[in-house]
């Protein structure tokens, strides 16, 4: 497996305020990374470094063969990303969303539209292809948001707290497709404050104040802290 | 007599139904879960309990006052948390709590003692907004503007949605604390791991509940054997179990996947027959154990049934 993405002493500082100390990581290609921390421990600030949002004030960071530095234009075009809060346009409907970011993407139309109708094929949501997005299911919109962030092939997708509020069975549905695209190689990043996701991940970074201060596999992590889950895991070291 | 009483409670919005023949009781001192995703109904209930919202069919009581007739006396004796942050963000975390305390005809020092082991967690930061406090110190303060007119019943929606486990424990324990002033909580998530820290939970979907138990009475209620088991790759785990005989479901379940057999009478066999069925599938790093079904295993059978 390769590098996918590579931080080196990456670092963002707000006038006196360091929101990332020097983070250094890799993620493989292909791997579930999940990205933890407290409320401000600096995650949203270090994905918006990596996703090509927010320029880095020193260090450096390679997603995908590029760098957010100077190539910040050629990394968003080599990944998708999803959030809980925005993903879709509740106003279009599915079928005009996935023409929507088709389009943005620079995807041609013929390829739009044989990518709409896979997709709409493989989520069953073909009766559903003329509705507003804002009519569907929580659990249909997440799924349905997740495919369209897949829908230019990008090596890497950003989940950011992509399941909060759906009933067990539906995450577990939306996890299958998240496993589904790690096993085409895609290499899925996942903030989430669910610690029952955490578990989900191959491996796991935990952010205190702007730091990495542990990194290992969700196994490794509850041995290091002799702890029963990561939700103990998580305590121990938030609380220091 | 039950502190809150809730009679066969129904209510549409349209042609969505939201509540359907709801019923259940919570006892005084108790800490009672409403446990459910996103669209099963909870903030509905909530608002009916709160008197802001009619029922088409059934009847709440709290305290044995009436939820239509007698809403005025009702308010006076709840405290009600919405999901969504209500305070006043322009307003300074003290101002906030004087406005809340002054609504009710009451001071924040006649109800001091009662709220002092969670604001004394805020009151470094009294003279900031409230628009500028972090998500945990939002959620204290808000527990504090609830319980400053010293509330017989606690009304909580969701305060646990997007914050972190450890401002989510914080929370609990302030609960639990809550409970020697023999206050009653009606508290919803949808996190089935909070469950547990609930006297007596319901389990709802779409508008109904599922089941109705202490958490220990649902888990003891699922009755086929669990196993936890694991491999090298997970994807194919989950699949390839899905056709073996003998099983009945496979989700993942953190690390491991679960595995629900079909027969209701563990076998001691099973942890082999499984392990023979990776084997020829060419499953490796293959590790399988016992599980104990937790609420969310019940609440994945239920949804299933």
């Amino acid at each position: 497996m390769s590098t996918i993405i590579s931080t080196d002493k990456l670092t963002k500082t707000f006038g006196a305020f360091t929101a990332v100390n020097a983070i250094s990581f890799d993620v493989m290609e292909g791997e579930i990374f999940g990205f933890l921390g407290a409320n401000g421990a600096g995650k949203t600030t270090a994905l918006k470094m990596l996703t090509g949002l927010l320029t880095p004030s020193s260090g450096s960071a390679m997603v995908a063969g590029f760098d957010v530095w100077k190539q910040p234009e050629q990394v968003k075009r080599r990944i998708g990303y999803m959030s809980q809060k925005f993903s879709l346009y509740e106003d279009l409907t599915v079928r005009e969303n996935i023409r929507l970011f088709g389009g943005i993407y620079g995807l041609s139309m013929a390829l739009i539209r044989q990518k709409t109708a896979t997709l709409l094929q493989k989520l069953e949501l073909e009766p559903e292809a003329d509705k507003l997005v804002k009519s569907l299911p929580l659990g249909w919109k997440q799924k349905l948001a997740f495919s369209v962030a897949l829908l230019h092939d990008p090596s890497i997708v950003f989940l950011d707290e992509p399941t909060s509020g759906v009933d067990p069975l539906t995450r577990r549905q939306f996890w299958e497709l998240i496993y589904e695209a790690a096993h085409e190689g895609i290499t899925l990043m996942v903030t989430t404050h669910y610690m029952e996701e955490a578990e989900y991940c191959n491996r796991l970074s935990m952010m205190v104040d702007g730091r990495i201060v542990a990194l290992d596999t969700p196994g490794a992590l509850k041995n290091q802290y002799q702890a029963r889950n990561m939700d103990e895991v998580f305590r121990r070291i938030a609380r220091g | 007599m039950p502190v809150i009483e809730v009679q066969q409670i129904s209510k549409s919005y349209g042609a969505l139904q939201a509540l359907d023949n709801l019923s259940f009781q919570v006892e005084k001192g108790e800490i009672f879960g409403l446990i459910g995703p996103d669209g099963a109904g909870k903030t509905t209930l909530f608002r009916i309990l709160a008197t802001l919202l009619l029922p088409d069919k059934g009847h709440a009581r709290i305290c044995g006052l009436d939820g239509v007739k007698d809403y005025k006396k009702i308010r006076q004796i709840l405290g009600y948390m919405p999901g969504k942050f209500s305070l006043y963000q322009d307003l300074t975390v003290e101002e906030n709590l004087e406005f809340f305390a002054a609504v009710f005809g009451s001071s924040i020092r006649e109800n001091y003692e009662l709220i002092a082991p969670i604001y004394s967690q805020i009151a470094p930061f009294k003279d900031r907004r409230a628009g500028a406090l972090s998500g945990g110190m939002k959620q204290k303060l808000a527990l504090c503007c609830a319980l400053i007119h010293r509330p017989e019943v606690l009304l909580l929606d969701e305060p646990g949605t997007g914050v972190d486990p450890v401002s989510r424990q914080e929370f609990w324990e302030m609960l639990a604390g809550l409970r020697q002033h023999g206050i009653t909580m009606l508290v919803s998530t949808p996190n089935m791991d909070e469950a547990e820290l609930c006297h007596h939970i319901a389990l709802m979907q779409n508008g109904r509940i599922m089941a109705i138990d202490t958490p220990d009475g649902i888990t003891t209620g699922f009755e086929h054997p669990l196993y936890a088991v694991r491999s090298a790759d997970m994807y194919r785990l989950i699949h390839d179990l899905r056709t073996m005989d003998g099983v009945q479901d496979c989700y993942a379940f953190g690390e491991y996947a679960h595995v629900k057999m079909e027969s209701v009478i563990a076998n001691p066999r099973h942890p082999e027959q499984l392990l023979a069925f990776l084997q020829s599938n060419g499953h490796e790093k293959i590790d399988i154990k016992v599980a104990a079904p937790t609420i969310e295993d019940c609440f994945i059978s239920y949804i299933k049934s």
